[in-house]
């Protein structure tokens, strides 16, 4: 074997693992990409009730309840960004630091009816901590300035955006 | 003595020294003055020694409540057990980077010690680089991220660690992975002074191998220790979250993983140099980056620290010169080093290239997954993640001919194979394979799962069957067995250990995609079944821990009728820090896990329930287990001779093992 045919064995055994390599990555990426997006955008355009998406948001204060279906417990609760208030189902225990009028991620589908079914929500470990997607949204709908301090404190954040979002 | 102003001074003591150790040695090797270069494992030394009580300052500060110290003030508090008082210093961002600092100056102690019998050029120059990167980040620390900084007025209690952290898991977890982060720092050195150098040759490759086999055992456990860490504190049932954190481990693991095999090939045959020079920068560069750019908070993820923008442009300053400099010299340098192994493509080392195309392929996918998102957000303003449906569907293909690969590759002669010749060893691990396929049809659902089972059988079989082939088990008297025991070289038993374990940790994955879980809200009394077993809620009572206050529930488990155990799942509320925590009970014989979880109460009176979370695993403690093989393979592959040979002393290699 001389050193010209191992050096091509090598080459193609190179191509044909990361062209599969890439290929498998393309064919994850078109199916498996989770967008963000936050409760006004849902009811602007509603995604595929079979695409995954990320709901980011605020969990309105007062709007959780819990609902009983055969023995499984469901939370309901509305999550909103001031602008729109979007209906999320989860069944499951909520996290740890899930609070009304603070900020949580749901992972699920949107319904046919309008409504979010979270397979997981998702509240961070640290309770000062704002989700980036959140504190964007935040900036955009003009809630908060970074140049003038500190996002607002939750609990004030939320009456005001429940009062605007007519809830 | 030990206050964080001595503290604050040995620091900037150690990293004078490091950078004095960076330079000295280089000018010395340039020049070839033997005592400039002599001088580097004395600096290592002392600067190590100024690191380390250094370190010892942050930990005492800790232990003795000084809240004036604003890093205790914000992680400590004055009810929190000793124990988490001394952990708790690497729990926050300046405690970790200090820790993985002193991590780096104690590699440097390491190699000046036990690499006596380097020559000391080359000795000088490996400690020459890793003190340039310790000063680097010496200085990172002293600048943006100091861990003594005073508070006036000191707060009279402290804010106390987050009590999510405060777990024996997870103490001693940061200094494994750590290590085995920072452990990558000694083959990139090597790597670097070998193309300072323009020389890789069989010797260097048998001294770089025993440090990337150790770095790898480390973190090989810290991977497996945060994985197992989630899976019963974080109480969601899951073990791997394909996090930003999460891929920053794998990623090197991967490269690593491959430096490790490639190595052989240049001690062996002197075979892949230029590759294998590649692997050593690149691993580091990924240990770099993952731990720092995931800890400044650039990759979003639920484990970062605070972000703070000086911190950001300080770390991808380093980042760019530690990793842009060392591929400038790879560019410059690599030429010169040439191969002269030959080989044919079906041979030992045609399979260990095939791993290596293999482990990087997948360590690509895993690369793009985690950073397609935080880029796609920077160049489209769209906020996307991707997640385990994405990495399972992308890396699981990959692993499959990995795994193929790795019961045939430790079969293959080196140099060239009769390809005949090496199947008739593995008939019987493929009948004991075509077994497991069929118990894998039988248990398992899914095509995937089914495939990576019956690999995993197959590795283990194989590996198995090719250690039973070496010691002529079959072929020769029971003597002359002991005698070829005896002979094999450790190596080769630690090559056999790790691939098992490897089939093992599969096994466990495949087995947890099976896995089964209810969420039900009961009263007291009432019982669910799920999967065959019967859970029945017996009782719910309240106590009061150390710096808590726990709700524990009694939930029964029964099989056919028979008691099989009863959890103790509890929700911890922290006073501190008004936090609550959940306390996950597991109940597992090795082959199936049974977890519980207690969620809230509501209701009063008789009609109080209680959302309970019940998990039946199958395999689960499969995975930290073969994770732990895979290490102990490691570890028994370092006791081998030829690791130590023309090391002074066998201490010196034991001590290298568990350096």
């Amino acid at each position: 074997m001389t050193r010209k045919t191992r050096r091509l064995w090598i080459v193609i055994a190179c191509l044909a693992c990361v062209g599969s390599a890439a290929a498998l990555t393309l064919r994850a990426f078109s199916s498996n990409i989770v967008f963000f997006m936050a409760p006004s955008q849902v009811k602007a355009s509603p995604p595929s009730p079979d695409r995954t998406i990320r709901l980011g948001g605020m969990v309105m204060a007062g709007s959780l309840h819990r609902i009983n279906e055969n023995g499984t417990p469901v939370n309901a609760f509305q999550v909103t960004d001031g602008q729109a208030a979007v209906e999320v189902h989860y069944t499951g225990i909520l996290p740890d630091l899930f609070r009304e009028g603070q900020s949580v991620v749901a992972l699920g589908t949107v319904q046919k009816d309008g409504g979010f079914t979270a397979s997981e929500v998702l509240a961070k470990h640290d309770e000062t901590y704002m989700p980036k997607e959140v504190a964007d949204e935040l900036k955009r709908t003009g809630k908060w300035d970074p140049r003038f301090g500190k996002a607002p404190d939750a609990s004030s954040w939320d009456t005001m955006t429940a009062k605007k979002a007519g809830g | 003595m030990f206050g964080p102003e001595q503290g604050h001074f040995a620091l900037a003591l150690a990293c004078v020294l490091a950078l004095v150790q960076f330079a000295v040695p280089l000018w010395g090797a340039s020049r070839r003055d033997a005592r400039l270069v002599g001088l580097a494992p004395y600096l290592a030394v002392s600067q190590l020694l100024a690191l380390g009580y250094s370190f010892l300052c942050l930990v005492m500060c800790a232990v003795s409540d000084d809240f004036s110290v604003q890093n205790v003030a914000a992680n400590s508090a004055v009810s929190k057990p000793l124990l988490y008082k001394i952990t708790g210093v690497w729990g926050n961002h300046e405690g970790s980077v200090l820790l993985w600092t002193l991590i780096l100056a104690v590699c440097g102690g390491a190699v000046s010690l036990f690499g006596r019998n380097l020559p000391d050029i080359l000795r000088g120059r490996v400690l020459a680089i890793l003190g340039g990167v310790s000063a680097g980040f010496q200085m990172f620390c002293l600048l943006t991220s100091d861990p003594f900084e005073r508070v006036f007025p000191a707060p009279m209690d402290g804010q106390g660690m987050n009590p999510l952290l405060q777990d024996p898991g997870l103490a001693f977890h940061p200094p494994i992975l750590y290590t085995g982060y920072v452990g990558f720092a000694v083959p990139f050195a090597f790597a670097v002074a070998a193309l300072i150098e323009g020389r890789v040759d069989a010797a260097w490759g048998r001294w770089v191998r025993p440090w990337a086999v150790a770095a790898w055992c480390f973190l090989t456990c810290g991977i497996a220790l945060g994985s197992w860490w989630s899976y019963y504190v974080l109480g969601w049932g899951g073990y791997w979250f394909w996090d930003p954190v999460e891929n920053a481990s794998l990623i090197p693991w991967l490269t690593g993983t491959a430096l490790v095999h490639s190595a052989i090939v240049v001690e062996k045959r002197e075979g892949l140099k230029i590759w294998t020079v590649l692997l050593a920068i690149a691993t580091f560069s990924f240990s770099l980056s993952g731990t720092f750019l995931v800890r400044s908070g650039i990759l979003n993820s639920v484990h970062a620290f605070a972000n703070d923008p000086a911190r950001g442009v300080f770390i991808l300053a380093l980042l760019a010169i530690v990793i842009g400099g060392s591929l400038a010299l790879f560019a410059w340098r690599a030429p010169s080093l040439t191969s002269t192994g030959l080989f044919s493509p079906v041979s030992r080392e045609g399979s260990l290239v095939l791993n290596n195309i293999l482990l990087c392929s997948i360590c690509a996918v895993v690369v793009t997954g985690t950073m397609y998102p935080p880029f796609m957000q920077l160049l489209a303003g769209r906020t996307i993640s991707v997640g385990k449906p994405f990495f399972d569907a992308a890396t699981i293909p990959l692993t499959l001919p990995l795994l193929l690969a790795m019961g045939i590759g430790t079969a293959l002669p080196w140099k060239r194979a009769q390809l005949a010749r090496t199947f008739s060893h593995l008939y019987a691990a493929a009948g004991i394979a075509a077994i497991g396929l069929a118990l894998c049809f039988w248990k398992l659902s899914g095509i995937l799962p089914i495939a990576c089972g019956a690999l995993a059988v197959w590795v283990i079989a194989a590996s198995v069957s090719d250690v039973l082939r070496r010691i002529g088990i079959g072929h020769t008297s029971a003597q002359g067995v002991w005698e070829r025991m005896k002979n094999l070289p450790r190596s080769s038993w630690g090559a056999a250990l790790a691939h098992i374990g490897a089939g093992i940790t599969i096994l466990g994955l495949c087995g947890m995609s099976q896995a089964e879980h209810a969420i039900v809200e009961v009263h007291i009394g009432e019982t669910r079944s799920l999967a065959g077993d019967d859970w029945t809620l017996l009782d719910v009572h309240n106590y009061i821990g150390p710096n808590y206050k726990a709700m524990q529930a009694d939930i029964a488990i029964r099989h056919n009728g028979k008691l099989v155990t009863i959890l103790h799942p509890e929700k911890r509320d922290f006073t501190t820090q008004s936090q609550t925590t959940t306390e996950v009970a597991i109940h597992t014989n090795f082959i199936t896990d049974l977890y519980g979880v207690v969620g809230d109460r509501h209701g009063t009176g008789k009609d109080t329930t209680y959302v309970l979370r019940l998990h039946r695993n199958p395999l689960a403690p499969w995975m930290w287990l073969g994770g732990l093989v895979m290490a102990i393979g490691g570890a028994f592959s370092l006791s081998d001779r030829r690791m130590r040979i023309g090391a002074p002393k066998r201490a010196a290699a034991r001590n290298m093992a568990r350096a």
